[in-house]
């Protein structure tokens, strides 16, 4: 696997995604963007679904990409590049083209959880040999931080607000890397920006695994998580080491988990430095934390056993 | 802040498509900085952390190790100065006692 | 046509062979009634090793119009075909296909659009993605549609076009009925389609290009004039295909739209698709009374041949507009386009515009005689009338 000193070298010989972007200052997706990038040596194409990342780095005229990239639509990231795969696949066995590619889709989690989930099950099913990429930050945050199935339960977002009667988020988030595990494709991935070198790792085995992989990685969008951009990667720890968001793999079918906290801490602390979980730290809401600690407990204990 | 010329529908490529790849000297996010890193080159242990860290690719390396920040691109989040285990990089409100490149 | 096979064919065996000879480097497609059995065909083609293409079987049209898009923007010769619902579905995804300048190809089993849910054949579905950015060519028989889908091949990927093409043909009318066609030997089908060479290809590693970008207010209206353009220059590509085609044919194109016993005729309609065929025979019936009575039948309907067709009609004494689809609180999309190319004429013949076939709705010769004998009357009220419907 990679050291930080590959992926540094690899950089200075490419700069595949550049500055010049406008994501806002401290965005966590241009962190996980780069590491996955850096990751492998060889060409990559990459699609990208509608959302932050991809109205941040790709106004006309200018663009932060030194790879092919292209954005279609908002829910079309993996059957685009499943067209652009099959494409390849087919232009090689004719022999008119002879480079080795690998094929990347980036999304967040509202262009994969909710409106592209259907477009990346058909793609994961059928087997094109690519590695799509979750950029999970928790809610539609280009369009102003609209819920998302991936919205925590209690955060606070402009679609499920907190107010006098409801704290935020009433639902638990879909766990969508063990329903992508369940596809039974060769590599699945959880990762996080907090985490670089098990990102670049886990980016480096689905790039290069034959068929398809997914990586979904917790990703920090401090507008939307109302954090200082400073602390983004600092929170992003708290949610791996609170559980939250273990790391973890599902390799060939087998769960390992990647990184164990040394202490796991208690929810709270992943809760507290983020303004959209406000609302769970009035009086009357202590339950909910419990639930919320429960449900993360519970779900840390399923991924131990299933790992070991 | 993104500065380009606003060219003619017949001088730009079909169908969307930029050409040439990625265009940095378009967009110089340095102005949207409140506050700058200060990066000490004799506290720092070059463990890339700030590098790789960082949200938008600021820091200028050569032989994998750090060599300055691109205050052109940097926006100043401070993320870098947050993680640098060693403290070798401070946030100084922009335009005070800051030496300018 | 001289150098071909004439054989007993189905509009979906025409369609398939024509894809099969044009040998897409990808097909991205999703079954629906009338459309499945041209994928069908062609998939069996792929498997017996008769045709070197990858299929990719979607689970959805807005995933086979999302796959076409990344297979042609990557630089494949790429293909695709529906119907109805999934035309509609696809539609978010056709519009990007046609501002990203991809040249797909797509057949159109014509069927009507839900809702009540309905199998046959109406045009609501082409119809509604006229405005799109593709351009549309309706074929009238099996034999139209095998060779429209060859010169479409062409038009789209000609140099200063650069757009998907969509070509049209009647739901079960054409689809599933056998027709008398002759197909082109492959090897001549090869020499004209020849190979296509992508201007930015994605998978141009070495030149990388950011495509499907964000526009802002200071770029996108100056993208749209590019897709302008491209529309403009469609009529002369096509023409220019046509005559190629008839070079390796044998055939007679030569235009954007066929005329049939126009040159003197006083009264004429207009119709798109496999209709016409019928208003042949009640043109060839009427004449032998005597009546001068002719047909004119698009070919292309985007970009809409405005001024050539105004040029044919400017004489007519009266004019029917017999649309297959509707426009709630207008009337049908052909006859707008008839009525504007007129506009500003002082002298031109009464339009007037009638419905017909909805929902698979069969129309009769007579009722075509009907409408000829409306134009007949030149104090005919001028109001949509709805052929064949119980009112
Ligand atoms: C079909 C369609 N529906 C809705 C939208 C509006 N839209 C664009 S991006 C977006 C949210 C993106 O959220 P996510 O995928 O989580 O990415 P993020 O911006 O949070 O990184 C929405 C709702 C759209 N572009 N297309
Ligand atoms: S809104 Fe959030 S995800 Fe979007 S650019 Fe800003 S910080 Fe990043
Ligand atoms: S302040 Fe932020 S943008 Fe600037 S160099 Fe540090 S991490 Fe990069
Ligand atoms: S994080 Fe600190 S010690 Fe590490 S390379 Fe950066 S400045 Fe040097
Ligand atoms: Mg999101």
């Amino acid at each position: 696997m990679a050291s930080l000193e590959t992926l540094a070298k690899r950089e200075e010989k490419k700069r595949k995604f550049e500055s010049g972007h406008s994501l806002c200052s401290g965005c966590g997706l241009p962190i996980a963007v780069r590491t996955i990038l850096n990751s492998t040596d060889g060409p990559v194409v990459a699609s990208n679904a509608t959302g932050c990342l991809e109205v941040a780095t790709s106004r006309f005229p200018t663009s932060a990409w030194n790879i092919p990239w292209i954005h279609n639509a908002f829910e079309n990231a993996a059957a685009t590049i499943s067209g652009a795969e099959s494409a390849y696949r087919s232009m090689k066995k004719k022999g008119k083209i002879d480079k080795d590619v690998n094929f990347l889709a980036f999304a967040g989690d509202g262009g994969t959880y909710d409106i592209g989930f259907q477009s990346l099950s058909g793609a994961l099913e059928r087997g094109h040999d690519f590695t799509y990429v979750t950029l999970d930050n928790g809610a539609y945050m280009n369009t102003g931080i609209q819920r998302s199935s991936a919205t925590p339960k209690g955060a606070s977002t402009t679609t499920a607000p907190a107010g006098e009667e409801k704290y935020g988020k009433q639902e638990k988030r879909k766990n969508l890397t063990e329903i992508v595990a369940a596809h039974e494709i060769p590599y699945v991935g959880q990762a996080s920006i907090s985490h670089l070198q098990d990102l670049a790792d886990k980016a480096e085995k689905a790039i290069h695994r034959d068929g398809p992989a997914f990586l979904n990685v917790l990703s920090t969008c401090q507008l939307g998580w109302r954090i200082p951009p400073k602390d983004s990667v600092k929170v992003a720890q708290k949610g791996v080491d609170t559980c939250f968001w273990p790391l973890y793999e599902v390799d060939e079918g087998e769960h390992n988990i990647t990184y164990e906290p040394k202490e796991k801490l208690p929810i709270k602390e992943w809760l507290e430095p983020q303004k959209r979980f406000a609302a769970l730290f009035k009086t009357g809401n202590e339950e909910v934390i419990e639930e919320i600690q429960e449900d993360v407990d519970e779900d840390w204990e399923k991924l131990q056993a299933k790992a070991s | 802040m993104a500065e380009f010329e606003l060219k003619k529908y017949d001088e730009i490529p079909i169908g969307g498509v930029i050409t040439g790849g990625a265009t940095p000297e378009l967009n110089k996010t340095g102005d949207w900085r409140s506050e700058r890193p200060i990066w000490d080159e004799d506290t720092c242990i070059q463990c890339l952390q700030c590098w790789v860290n960082c949200p938008d690719a600021s820091f200028e390396i050569s032989e994998e190790e750090i060599q300055g920040i691109d205050y052109e691109h940097c926006k100043g989040c401070g993320i870098c100065a947050e993680i640098c285990p060693v403290d070798a990089i401070t946030m100084k409100p922009e335009g005070e006692g800051s030496e300018d490149e | 046509m001289s150098n071909g096979n004439k054989e007993v064919l189905t509009g979906h065996q025409v369609v398939a062979n024509a894809m099969r000879q044009v040998e897409p480097d990808v097909v991205a497609a999703y079954p629906i009634t009338p459309q499945s059995e041209i994928v069908e065909y062609f998939s069996q083609y792929v498997a017996d090793g008769k045709v070197d293409s990858e299929v990719i079987t979607v689970e959805s049209e807005h995933s086979a119009m999302s796959a076409c898009v990344g297979s042609a923007a990557a630089g494949a010769r790429t293909m695709t075909a529906t119907a109805s619902q999934g035309l509609a579905l696809m539609m978010e995804i056709v519009y990007i296909a046609a501002s990203m300048r991809t040249p797909i190809v797509m057949a159109v089993a014509n069927r009507a659009l839900s809702g009540p849910i309905n199998i046959h054949c109406d045009h609501s579905d082409s119809m509604a993605a006229r405005d799109s950015g593709v351009i549309q060519l309706y074929g009238e028989d099996a034999q139209e549609a095998y060779e429209f889908t060859l010169m479409a091949q062409r038009l789209a990927e000609s140099e200063d076009v650069l757009l998907p093409v969509m070509v049209t043909l009647d739901g079960f009318t054409l689809t599933h009925t056998a027709q008398v066609a002759e197909l082109l030997p492959d090897r001549a089908v090869s020499d004209f389609v020849g190979e296509y060479d992508a201007r930015y290809p994605l998978l141009d590693v070495e030149n990388p290009t950011t495509q499907g970008p964000f526009d802002m207010p200071d770029y996108y209206f100056e993208h749209k004039l590019q897709q302008v353009d491209a529309m403009d220059n469609v009529p002369d590509r096509f023409l220019q295909v046509q005559e190629e085609f008839n070079d390796l044919s044998g055939g007679s194109y030569d235009g954007l739209f066929e005329t049939y016993k126009m040159d003197d005729a006083d009264y004429a309609v207009i119709i798109l698709g496999s209709t016409a065929g019928t208003a042949k025979v009640v043109v060839d019936e009427l004449r032998e009374e005597g009546k001068k009575v002719g047909l004119l039948k698009p070919w292309l309907f985007r970009p809409f041949p405005a001024e050539e067709i105004k040029d044919v009609l400017l004489d007519k004494e009266a004019v029917a507009v017999l649309d297959r689809s509707l426009s709630f609180g207008s009337s049908g999309p052909l006859y707008l386009e008839v009525s504007s190319a007129l506009s500003g004429e002082d002298t031109k013949p009464r339009l007037y515009n009638y419905t017909y076939g909805l929902g698979g709705r069969d129309i009769k010769e007579d009722q075509i005689a009907e409408v000829f004998e409306d134009l007949e009357n030149p104090d005919l009220e001028d109001k949509m009338r709805y052929i064949g419907a119980r009112q």
